[in-house]
Formats: C-alpha cells, structure tokens, sequence
C-alpha cells in the first residue's frame, strides 16, 4: 500500500475504526488517548473524524484529535475532513466537520452516519480519487 | 418480637462505593457527561403553542397520532422499569450501574412527556381510548413479549444487551416517524421539538449500551460470539417481522406505510451498527425520504458536502461552541 493520505481517529466503540478498513486505503490511526503518540503525516491529508457534542455542540471534536491538530506541522498537511455523527442529533450531526472546517479552513468532503453504509464507502472512495487528483494539480 | 439483626437466608453483599476518579473504563465517564448535559424535562417545550396545529389534523390522523405516542410510552415504560435495571445487575463497572440509572429515569422522563402532549392537545376520553388500544394491540404486545422475554432473569446478560439495544435503535422508529412526518409538513412543530430531545438520548442509550455489548463479547469464546450474533440477526428479522404489521396497521390509512418501512430499514441497520455488526438491509431498501431526514436533523443538510457533488461549493461550517482553551490555534 502507498504512503497514507487518511489520518483518523476511533473510539473504542469502533464504528470510524470499521469505516475506515473498509474503504480499504492506508490510514493513520490517531491514538485513543491525548497523550498517546501522535503519528506523522508525510504530506497531505484528509481527517476522519467522528462527532461527540453534547446537545449544546460542545465537545464535538475528541481531544486526541485536538492535540494532533495544535502541532502546526501537521496541521499545515490538512487537506479536507470528512465528519461521522448520528442524525438522531439533529442539527448538530456530524458536527464536528464543520468546526474542523472553521478552524482550519478547510473543506468537509463527506458526512456519514455510524460505520458508514456501502455507498458511503464507494462515494468516499471516488471522491477521495477526484480530490487528490485535484489537488496534485493544483499543487504542481 | 423478632431479633432484628438476623441476616435473611440470602444477604446481599454491600456494594463498593463508587469513586469516579478510578475509572475502569473511560466511555462511563464520557457517556454519563452528555447525558447529564443533555438533561431536559417536557415543561422546557412550548407544546401549547401546538394547539392550532393539532385542531387541524382530521379526526383519524388525531387518532394515529395518539394511538402511536401511547405505544412509545409503552416502549419507554418497559425500558425505565425492566430494561435499564435488568441491564444494571450485568454492569462491569460501579460506574455503567450509575449511567444506567440515568437511562433509567430519562425512560421515565420520555414516558412522561407523551402525557404532557396529551393533557396539552387532546381529550381525557380520546387518551384512555388510546392507552386501552395499546394494550391490546397484538402487534405491540408481541414485540414487547419479545423483549420482556429476553430482560428475564434467567436470560444471558449479552442478549439481553441485543434486546435493549433493539428496543432503543429500532422499535421506536414506526413511532418516531410520524411526528418528523408532521414536521415536515410544518404540524405540530413544537411535539417534533420534544420528540428530537427524546431521539437524541435514545442515540446515546443505543450507542452505549452497543458498546459494553462488544466490550463483553471480548471475554466470550468465538463459538459463542457466532451464537449471539446467529441470536442478534434472529431476533432482529423476528422483530422486523411484527414491525411490518404494526406499520402497515397504522400507516396504510394515510398512504405511509412504504416510506416508513424504508425508516426502519435505515434504523435497522443503525441498530445493528450499534453492535458493531454489519448492515442487514440493502442500501436501496433504506433510502429514507429526504423530508423525513430533514426533519430528524433539521439545517444539517444546509451546508454542501464535496463528495455529494450536490453544491457547486464547499461552505465552511456555521459556528458552534468550542472549548477554546483546548485548541491552541
């Protein structure tokens, strides 16, 4: 498999986790914990990041998540996000791609519910082609 | 007169006192935040502001409404007073007994705000009317036999995790989908208000109670693992089979009964997810109407996704509250 352009954190529930093998490209997992070690990405990336706001939408982003981003270096390698959520929360599903995309100025790519359902894994397959291509030549 | 310091045949041990600064796991102490931040209690909705609203539905689609809020307090009732306490003597944690005593009372919340709706919008006669039709409903007393069955004591404490989990994720949602159907149709939008906080919490109990289901399928062996998830897919198809006939009941007057049996596809195999098993439905069977989604998560679908090709634009999201002291940008 080539260098890995997902990076992408789980909890222990496992549904992001499961998405993620699923699409079948080289990922990065971020560690469950903040103080866990950090992996390095080598160039661009996208983020697969799952939401967990309370019903006001605070703590939307998980913490391992926060304190990977707080290192410029590899914040500078965030291309897009693509958010997981429930949309039993109503306004605030997938929440934690739009505060990712405020923060760091950056698209959210896809929202998907859980563990994602096939199609989800086959529009987020094609787009992630389309997009990298995108970028490849806006960056050459 | 009786020596009062004999211990009975059985006595039960005293219980450790929990301290939720030795946490075994850390998901209690996250779950337990957010369901307690989550708090809410029907008198928070504005449900009079219905009242017009509801004098314009006809006769039957009032009835519909009764008869199927009176079956989600049904629902919630055996959850508040079965489920979560059965739940709780399987706990593997002090702390999963504490957060399933909040599910526990929050049931008891929901059950209770279905009779805030009635006491607000309908007659005392229509609401008896209705709570006598619940109870003898073939279609709603055989799902809850179903799951009573498996909150027995006698039971395995992994099925009756499945069994909650069910009743959490997936029974509620021929119910569910009509007051998003009003709403989307701009009727009684304050009850579809109190129906999303009720949504909401049942998404975490479902979720949480999915995740100490996998957590205690690690301690089983793989024959085991295969029996419980032959038992999961079983009782799932057993339940989706009286689902169809309770829907097509409620729903076949209104012309509904299609679209809602895509919604509880959907939920389904969220369920299912729930447990970290895959989806059981095909895609194509669980295309819920887009009216129906907005209702549920209403002015999420507002900003385009990328992928979707649906904008000719990405928007960068709306504002939401941050812990800032946590981002150091």
């Amino acid at each position: 498999m080539g260098q890995a352009k997902l990076i992408y954190y789980s909890s222990a529930s496992g549904n992001t986790q499961r998405f993620v093998e699923r699409l079948g490209l080289p990922a990065l997992r971020l560690p469950v914990s903040a103080e866990g070690p950090m992996p390095t990405p080598l160039g661009p990336y996208v983020l697969v990041c799952p939401s967990y706001a309370d019903g006001k939408g605070r703590g939307a982003v998980a913490k391992p998540v926060i304190a990977f981003l707080n290192d410029p270096t590899r914040r500078a390698g965030l291309r897009g996000v693509i958010a997981s959520g429930n949309r039993n929360f109503g306004a605030l599903f997938a929440c934690a791609g739009d505060l990712l995309a405020r923060k760091c100025n950056i698209p959210v790519l896809y929202r998907f519910e859980l563990a994602g359902t096939d199609s989800d894994i086959d529009r987020v397959r094609a787009g992630l082609e389309t997009f990298w291509r995108q970028e490849c030549s806006i960056a050459t | 007169m009786k020596d009062l310091h004999t211990p009975g045949p059985v006595s039960r041990p005293v219980p450790r006192a929990v301290n939720w600064n030795r946490l075994q796991d850390d998901k209690d102490l996250e779950v337990w935040n957010r369901l307690t931040s989550n708090f809410w209690l029907p008198e928070k909705v504005p449900l009079s502001n219905d009242i017009q609203s509801w004098s314009q539905l006809t006769e039957d689609e009032q009835t519909l409404t009764i008869r199927v809020f009176t079956g989600l307090t049904l629902l919630d009732t055996i959850q508040n007073t079965v489920g979560a306490p059965a739940l709780m003597a399987d706990a593997a944690t002090p702390h999963e007994e504490a957060v399933l005593s909040n599910i526990a009372f929050m049931e008891a919340v929901h059950a209770r705000s279905y009779s805030s709706v009635f006491s607000t919008l309908c007659n005392t006669a229509e609401v008896d009317e209705a709570f006598r039709w619940s109870q003898e409903n073939p279609h709603l007393q055989a799902k809850s036999r179903l799951i009573l069955d498996e909150y027995d004591a006698t039971g395995s404490p992994l099925k009756r995790k499945v069994a909650s989990v069910f009743l959490e994720s997936f029974l509620f949602y021929s119910g569910f989908y009509l007051p998003m159907h009003w709403s989307s149709r701009a009727r009684l939008t304050n009850t579809a208000d109190l129906i999303r906080l009720i949504i909401r919490d049942e998404a975490i109990h479902g979720y949480y109670i999915g995740y100490k289901f996998q957590r205690a399928l690690e301690h089983v062996t793989e024959a085991e693992r295969a029996e419980i998830k032959d038992f999961a897919f079983s009782l799932m198809f057993d339940l989706y089979d009286i689902e169809g006939r309770y829907t097509e009941q409620l729903y076949d007057g209104l012309g509904l009964t299609e679209d809602v049996k895509h919604f509880l596809h959907y939920n389904a195999n969220k369920a299912l997810q729930n447990l970290g098993y895959e989806a059981l439905f095909p895609d194509e069977a669980t295309r819920v109407n887009p009216a129906i989604l907005a209702a549920l998560s209403p002015g999420s679908d507002e900003n385009h996704d990328f992928f979707s090709g649906s904008g000719s634009s990405y928007v960068i999201g709306k504002a939401v509250a941050t812990e800032d002291e946590d981002w150091a940008f």
